[in-house]
């Protein structure tokens, strides 16, 4: 029998398998049979650790050694030093940024510190695609409970009592979304887990479809029972397709052990799940479009209601949940309602998976109490902004949500706090923004996407987002005057209050609360024609400092429009309307001489 | 693949397989474990720390011992080969040398269950470049 002394876990998420991390495994493997330590040593391939920046991630346990940005020509090295001879090797181990020393056991990083894992609890743990490593770790056990003890009834009341919030974006009760769907009585009901996720920087549900999926699988067959459902579906992106592999891989596992289908661990409670795949619209993401995505129709949603509850899927009712939703599930129903409700802040419960990205230090996955301040998330987490540059606001929801500056820093972050505070929790995509980001680009760009994602149903997300789009545009071209803020402030409340469906509803948000927060930048942008941050090219003002131009030429001969002109030894001067602000006469002079605003 | 018919497989299921997934569930918290750390250097694994290391892993699932055993490198008692330290939580820890299966056995059962002091304890008169002021 092997006495493993070790495990080697090896991520397989995404993005470390983008830089190999599957060869990775196979050249460990390799090396500790050719030193006979197969009975030593074992490889697992697992989801995502979440330290993303530093893939690929291999992590040995038990002494928690976290090898980041391994290579292949690696391998070798770590089994004959650390595998044989119970050497780390150091040069591939974590360096704290600060105090530039090797962190030899991952407890002591600063990442994890402050995370607490329950939905990403079984990532970067268990091989995703054997089953009896979840059921090792409590896995089914919550279903085989509720079967056996519970009426569905009870089960929901269990679940209303663990406080806990849809994570999709909205935080609408979960167990109350149950019982509504369990009161209404059809032949047929569905269970529908909504894995179309599309927040931009967003990726913790592919993260946890990735490396637990049978934790959705659990989740939704109790969700089957509690509402009276015997079909689930699961709809996810086709661009997705390691988490389709991962996913279908699982189903057929628990299919196999009886787990799912008919007459379920011989408690006659039958439930079958089917994928649909969705060509990776945003708009699908909000309940009613998705539903008739996978019916076939446009991805265009409908009013509300009648809510998916009362006439859903095939007409038939629905409850639609989100896959971090359904991860967290089954683990409330191991350690109790009263476990899960003392984790949190009093009105959000539990945690929430955060992916932080942009100008941030740690560009990775995390999962944190509700309740946390950014501040933690972003300077201890996170581990601060990149290069050393000022932090100047971070993004949360997506292009649904709005940006969030440092005064609110210190507000402890959970889904009231964050309404109040003119953002949302959104999906739980943040997007670090540091001194040198326009806040008016940073709008532009999130219209971009709503205008490109809108699904054309309704006016005002159609035409509106469009007007807006196109008004931030000429204000970042240095063309917008002062009405055109009046005028975005008033359109964006016109589109907010009259659109159809969510999208619509929240996509005036990133112009809201830019024009709240940076509302000095929008006035630069149009009185004084200039970008704080430098970024809008348009806007970036040439001038010749007459002082410090020898009259050299230099300039001149290279500027590509004859913008600059000038007797020799005289200093030169540079037409404003000609000029195309390429910064040709800026690279070129040798005094200094060019001034750039 | 066989089928879990009742609630009652599935739970005899899980109690068979935790046991392969004990050393990643020791390492979510090792600061409440009982750390066993085998020398495994060349001179180590010549004198066998290699059976003694199976030993204590294979004694410690056994008779379900909060501990942990990892692997270190040399401690440069190679007179004393094979070693092994054991850290229980709040206390210092204590070096053993000369250690075969036998001993390995009553350091689990003396020391690491009743606290009480064996033969063979190498005094740690070192200092650590982290502890030198």
């Amino acid at each position: 029998m092997a006495h493993y002394k070790m495990h080697l876990l090896v991520c397989g998420g995404t993005g470390c398998r983008a830089s190999q991390s599957d060869k990775i495994v196979e050249n460990l493997t390799a090396e500790i049979e050719k030193l006979g330590l197969e009975n030593d040593a074992q490889v697992v391939t697992t989801g995502c650790f979440g330290f993303c920046e530093k893939g690929p991630i291999v992590k040995v346990v038990p002494d928690n050694t976290f090898y980041t940005q391994v290579k292949l020509e690696d391998c070798a090295e770590i089994v004959k030093e650390h595998v044989l001879k119970g050497r780390k090797v150091k040069r591939l181990l974590y360096e704290d940024p600060e105090t530039k020393k090797h962190i030899e056991d991952s407890k002591h990083m600063g990442f994890y510190q402050k995370q607490l894992r329950i939905a990403l609890r079984n990532c970067g743990f268990i091989d995703p695609e054997n089953i009896d490593e979840y059921i090792a770790r409590e896995g089914y056990a919550a279903i085989a409970k509720i079967l056996e003890e519970m009426t569905p009834q009870e089960a929901i009341d269990v679940l209303k009592k663990s406080g806990l919030r849809g994570r999709g974006g909205g935080g609408f009760p979960t167990g109350l979304k149950w019982e509504f769907a369990s009161k209404n009585m059809a032949d047929q009901k569905y269970v529908v887990c909504n894995a179309d996720e599309g927040d931009p920087g967003a990726f913790m549900d592919r993260s946890i479809l990735e490396g637990d999926p049978h934790s959705v699988i659990e989740a939704m067959a109790i969700c089957g029972y509690c509402i009276g459902a015997t079909k689930g579906l699961v709809y996810i992106r086709a661009e997705y397709p390691l988490a389709i592999k991962r996913l279908q891989t699982a189903l057929k596992q628990a299919r196999e052990y009886g787990l799912l289908g008919e007459d379920i661990m011989g408690t006659g409670f039958g439930f079958e799940i089917e994928l649909k795949f969705g060509a990776g619209a945003f708009v699908c993401g909000e309940e009613t479009a998705l539903i008739h995505s996978m019916e076939g129709n446009r991805g265009e949603p409908t009013v509300k209601p009648p809510f998916p509850a009362e006439k859903g899927y095939l007409g038939k009712p629905t409850n639609v949940n989100n896959v971090e939703t359904l991860a967290n599930i089954p683990v409330i129903f191991n350690k109790g309602a009263s476990w899960f409700s003392s984790i949190g802040s009093e009105k959000s419960k539990g945690t929430k998976v955060f992916a932080l990205a942009g100008k941030i230090n740690n560009v990775g996955l995390i999962e944190v109490p509700m309740g946390i301040t950014l501040r933690e998330v972003i300077f201890e987490i996170g581990g601060g902004i990149k290069n050393g540059k000022k932090f100047k606001a971070v993004q949360t929801g997506g292009p649904s949500g709005g940006c969030l500056t440092e005064k609110h820093l210190d507000t402890p972050i959970d889904f009231d706090n964050l309404l109040a505070a003119g953002s949302m929790m959104g999906s739980g995509g943040m997007i670090v923004m540091d001194e040198d980001d326009c806040m008016v680009a940073m709008a532009k760009f999130y219209l971009e996407f709503t205008v490109e994602e809108s699904c054309g149903k309704c006016a005002p997300c159609r035409v509106g987002n469009k007007r807006l789009h196109e008004i931030l545009e000429k204000i970042c071209a240095g063309k917008g005057t002062e009405d055109d803020l009046e005028y975005l402030q008033n359109l964006s409340k016109v589109i907010k209050d009259t659109a159809l469906c969510g999208l619509g509803q929240t996509s005036p948000n990133p112009v809201l609360s830019t024009l709240e927060h940076f509302y000095d930048e929008y006035l630069a942008h149009v009185r004084e024609r200039i970008c704080i941050a430098g970024s809008c090219k348009a806007l970036k003002l040439y001038t010749i400092i007459a002082d410090k131009c020898t009259g050299c030429t230099a300039c001149t001969r290279a500027c590509p429009v004859g913008a600059i002109t000038g007797e020799k030894r005289q200093p030169h001067v540079i037409d404003a309307d000609k000029c195309i602000r390429c910064g040709a006469c800026y690279d070129k002079c040798k005094f200094s001489a060019i001034h750039v605003q | 693949m066989k089928k879990i018919k009742s609630l009652d497989d599935l739970r005899k299921m899980k109690r068979e397989l935790e046991h392969g997934m004990n050393i990643r569930e020791k390492s979510n918290s090792p600061e409440s474990l009982v750390q066993i750390r085998v020398a495994m250097a060349t001179c180590g694994i010549a004198a066998g720390a290699r059976t003694v290391m199976n030993a204590l892993i294979e004694k410690i699932e056994k008779e379900k011992v909060p501990a942990v055993v990892t692997q270190g490198g040399c401690m440069g008692y190679c007179y004393a080969e094979p070693t092994i330290e054991v850290k229980i939580p709040g206390k210092d820890p204590v070096v053993f040398g000369n250690v075969d299966e036998k001993v390995a056995a009553e350091i689990v059962d003396k020391y690491i269950k009743n606290g009480e002091l064996i033969d063979g304890i190498i005094p740690t008169n070192y200092q650590t470049i982290n502890e030198k002021k």
